[in-house]
C-alpha cells in the first residue's frame, strides 16, 4: 500500500477549504464549501478552517469566517498575487502537513483541480474528484462522497479510509453558502513562508479574468444549441423577458457565438433554475448534467426522436425561429396587458 | 536544442451513452458497449502532431490498459505518431488517479528525455481531471492546463499556452519539460493517413510494458497503490420528467408556455 504523509491516527478532527479569490472577492464555490464544512463539522463537533492564500487579503479572512470558518489559515505573499501551481502547492502542502486536517475541499474550478491533483500526490494521498454530495460517517470519520462519471450516467460512493487528508472537489453550485454573520468569532493564523522567485517556473504574461457572468443562480435558464444557428440575440430577449439569462451547448461556444462561461454541462455549468428552456439541443448526456437541478424543463427541437426530450416536462416539436418569436410576442403583451 | 520528443496520454473509453450498471454486481457491463478515444485525447494528438508539423521532432503515444486497446491506438498512430506503447498488466487493475499517474509517470521515465507530455482535459469516463497535475507532480515539472493553444520557443526552451478559464484566459510560459492538458474540440484531429495505415496495423508495433518493464514500486500500482475504494456504484437515477408533448399552432403553444411560466416562475 501507499502511505499518506500522515495518518488517521495523527489528524486532527477538522475540515479544510480551499478559499478561492478574485478581484477582491471571495469565489461562490469557496462560500458553498464553507456552508457545507460548517453543516458537516457541527455535526460532528469538530473545526472548520479556510485556506487563504494571496497579497493583500487579509481582509477577505474576516469575510471566511462570517461565512462560517472557525479558523483561517493565511499565506501573505507577493508571490502569491496570481495563481502559480508551484507557489500555491507549496504553501498548501505547508499547511496541510502542519494542520492535518482530516478533510480537505477544494472547488472543482482550473485552479482548484490543477491545486487539488498536485496536492494529492505529494500528500500520496486520495481524491475525490467531482463530487455531488458529501458526507462523513460520525462513528468513523470516514468522507463518503458522491461522484458521477460516464457524462453523469453513473453515480459511486468514493471514500479512502487509511489515507489523509481525505481530499475532495466540488463544482460551483452544488451547495449552499450558510447566512453570513459579521459577529462570529474566528482565529487567523499565519502560514509561515519561505517562498522565492526561483521556485516559481510559471510565468505569467497576460491575464483576463472575471467577467461576473454566473449562471449557477439563474431562476430562468434559456439554452441554446447548435438548432439555433447562432442566434442568441433571439434567446437573449426570451431570456430578459422571463428575468433569466442565456446558456449554450458546447458547439456554440466552440463555434465562437458565445462566451464559454455560458457553456452548460460536464465542462460547463451545473444550474438549477426554476425554469430550463432548451432550444435546438439534442440532449446529449454531457449537456443534460447541467440542467438535471432545473425545475422544470421544456424543450423545443424540430426532431421528434430527439434524446433532449426524454429530459424535458413539456415537450415542443417544432422550428424554434418559429416556437421562440411567438413565446417573445405573447410575453410581451401579456406584460403590457398587466400594465395597462 | 535536439528534436522535440512528445508523448500524448491517450485513454480508450467506453461510449458513454451505451455504459450501464449491473445492479446486483455493481459492476459495469461493458459487454457490447463500443469504445472510442477519449475525445480530448484526439485533440491533444493533434495539437502534439502541429508542433511535430512546425518544428519537426517524434510523437510517442502512451496508454495504460488492457490489450484490446491496441487496435485504437494503432488508428491513432495512423495519424502520423511515431511510436506507441501500452502499459499492461495485471497489476495495473483498479488503479484510482493517484495510481494511474504514478505509473504513467514510470512509463514517461522509461521513455528517457521527454519535452513534452500532453493529456486531455478529462476523461470521458472517470471525468476527473487529475491525471495531468498528478503527472506533472510525479515527475516533478511544471504544467500547463487546459490550453486551446501552444507556442513554443525552442532558443530559449519553453513553452507558451493560452490556458482557458471559465471567466476569460491566461497566457502562461513555463521552462521545458512540461505537462499540457487540451480542452475538448480546441482543434480539428486530423484523419489517418492511408498511406501509413498498413505500417500502424502491422503486428507487434504496439511495445507492450509490463509492471516489470517499467521498474514499478508494487505499492504503487493499482489496487495497492490506490487510496480510493469504490464502495458502491450504480446507475443515476435520472429525474422523472413529465415529457408531456404540447400540441398546435406556435401562437397556442406559446400560450400554453405562459400558463407554465405563470405556475412554475415565482412573480
Ligand atoms: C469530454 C466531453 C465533454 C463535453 N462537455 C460538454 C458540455 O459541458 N456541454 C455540452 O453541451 N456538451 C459537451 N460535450 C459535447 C456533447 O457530447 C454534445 O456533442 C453536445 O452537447 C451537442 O450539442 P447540441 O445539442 O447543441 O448539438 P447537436 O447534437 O448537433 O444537436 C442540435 C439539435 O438541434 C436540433 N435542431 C436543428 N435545427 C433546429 C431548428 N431549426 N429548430 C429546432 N431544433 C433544431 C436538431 O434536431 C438537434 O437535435 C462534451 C463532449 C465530450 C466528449
Ligand atoms: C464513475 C467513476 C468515478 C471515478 N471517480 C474517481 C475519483 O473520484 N477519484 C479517483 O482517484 N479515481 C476515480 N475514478 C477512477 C479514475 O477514472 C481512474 O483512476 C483513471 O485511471 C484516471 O482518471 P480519469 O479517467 O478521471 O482521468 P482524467 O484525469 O479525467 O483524464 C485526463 C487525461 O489523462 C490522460 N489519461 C487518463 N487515464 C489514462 C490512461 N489510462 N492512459 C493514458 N492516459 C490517460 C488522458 O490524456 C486524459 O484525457 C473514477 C472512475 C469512474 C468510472
Amino acid at each position: 500500500m501507499t502511505v499518506s504523509l500522515y495518518n488517521p491516527g495523527e489528524e486532527q478532527k477538522s475540515i479544510l477549504v480551499f478559499l478561492e479569490h478574485e478581484g477582491g472577492v471571495l469565489a461562490n464555490v469557496s462560500l458553498e464549501l464553507l456552508g457545507k464544512g460548517r453543516e458537516m463539522a457541527d455535526g460532528l463537533h469538530w473545526s472548520l478552517a479556510g485556506l487563504l492564500m494571496g497579497h493583500q487579503v487579509a481582509d477577505l479572512a474576516h469575510e471566511a469566517i462570517a461565512y462560517g470558518a472557525d479558523e483561517v489559515w493565511l499565506g501573505e505573499h507577493p508571490l502569491l498575487q496570481f495563481f502559480t501551481i508551484e507557489a500555491y502547492a507549496h504553501t498548501a502542502f505547508q499547511a496541510v502537513s502542519d494542520g492535518k486536517p482530516s478533510v480537505f475541499l477544494l472547488g472543482a474550478t482550473p485552479n482548484g483541480r490543477d491545486l487539488a491533483g498536485r496536492l494529492a500526490v505529494r500528500l500520496r494521498t486520495g481524491l475525490n474528484a467531482d463530487c455531488s454530495g458529501l458526507r462523513i460517517d460520525p462513528d468513523s470519520g470516514v468522507l463518503v462522497s458522491e461522484v458521477s462519471g460516464f457524462g453523469g450516467g453513473v453515480l459511486a460512493l468514493i471514500e479512502m479510509r487509511t489515507h489523509r487528508p481525505q481530499m475532495a472537489t466540488v463544482r460551483p453550485g452544488v451547495f449552499t453558502p450558510s447566512e453570513m454573520d459579521r459577529n462570529k468569532n474566528g482565529k487567523v493564523i499565519e502560514i509561515p513562508l519561505v517562498l522565492e522567485e526561483d521556485m516559481i517556473q510559471t510565468q505569467v504574461v497576460e491575464r483576463e479574468v472575471g467577467s461576473g457572468i454566473d449562471l449557477t443562480r439563474t431562476p430562468v435558464l434559456v439554452a441554446g444549441g447548435r438548432g439555433i444557428e447562432g442566434d442568441f440575440l433571439m434567446l437573449q430577449k426570451l431570456a430578459d423577458l422571463l428575468g433569466g439569462d442565456v446558456g449554450a451547448t458546447r458547439p456554440p461556444v466552440d463555434e465562437g457565438h458565445i462566451e464559454r462561461q455560458r457553456q452548460i454541462g460536464q465542462t460547463g455549468v451545473v444550474c438549477s433554475p426554476e425554469v430550463a428552456i432548451c432550444c435546438g439541443i439534442s440532449g446529449a448526456f454531457h449537456f443534460v448534467v447541467g440542467i438535471e437541478k432545473a425545475n422544470t424543463v421544456i424543450a423545443i427541437n424540430s426532431d421528434p426522436e430527439a434524446p433532449i426530450f426524454d429530459y424535458a416536462d413539456y415537450c415542443i416539436v417544432g422550428d424554434v425561429h418559429q416556437i421562440i418569436p411567438e413565446i417573445i410576442t405573447a410575453l410581451r403583451s401579456e406584460g403590457e396587458i398587466a400594465h395597462a | 536544442m535536439p528534436d522535440l520528443h512528445m508523448v500524448v496520454c491517450v485513454k480508450v473509453v467506453p461510449k458513454s451513452e451505451e455504459i450501464r450498471v449491473d445492479p446486483e454486481t455493481m459492476h459495469l457491463i461493458r459487454e457490447g458497449v463500443r469504445s472510442e478515444i477519449n475525445p480530448p485525447d484526439m485533440n491533444a494528438l493533434e495539437m502534439a502532431l502541429d508542433l511535430k508539423d512546425r518544428h519537426g521532432g517524434r510523437v510517442s503515444l502512451l496508454s495504460m490498459g488492457p490489450p484490446p486497446f491496441e487496435t485504437y491506438l494503432q488508428a491513432a498512430l495512423a495519424m502520423g505518431a511515431d511510436h506507441v506503447y501500452l502499459l499492461s498488466d495485471r497489476a495495473f487493475a483498479g488503479a484510482d488517479t493517484l495510481a494511474t499517474t504514478y505509473t504513467l509517470a514510470q512509463g514517461i521515465r522509461k521513455l528517457g528525455d521527454v519535452d513534452i507530455v500532453f493529456c486531455g482535459e478529462e476523461s470521458a469516463d472517470g471525468a476527473t481531471g487529475q491525471v495531468p497535475s498528478g503527472l506533472a507532480e510525479w515527475l516533478n515539472v511544471g504544467q500547463l492546463t487546459l490550453l486551446t493553444n501552444i507556442e513554443m520557443d525552442l532558443k530559449r526552451g519553453v513553452a507558451r499556452g493560452h490556458r482557458e478559464l471559465k471567466g476569460g484566459y491566461e497566457i502562461l510560459e513555463v521552462p521545458l519539460p512540461v505537462v499540457v492538458s487540451v480542452t475538448t474540440a480546441c482543434n480539428e484531429p486530423r484523419f489517418m493517413d492511408y498511406r501509413i495505415k498498413p505500417w500502424a496495423f502491422e503486428a507487434g508495433r504496439v511495445t507492450v510494458w509490463t509492471a516489470g518493464d517499467l521498474d514499478a514500486d508494487e505499492n504503487h500500482i493499482g489496487f495497492n497503490g490506490s487510496p480510493t475504494v469504490v464502495s458502491s456504484l450504480a446507475e443515476a437515477p435520472s429525474r422523472e420528467r413529465k415529457k408531456q408533448f404540447l400540441e398546435g399552432s406556435p401562437a397556442e403553444i406559446a400560450q400554453l408556455l405562459l400558463n407554465v411560466f405563470r405556475e412554475d416562475l415565482p412573480q
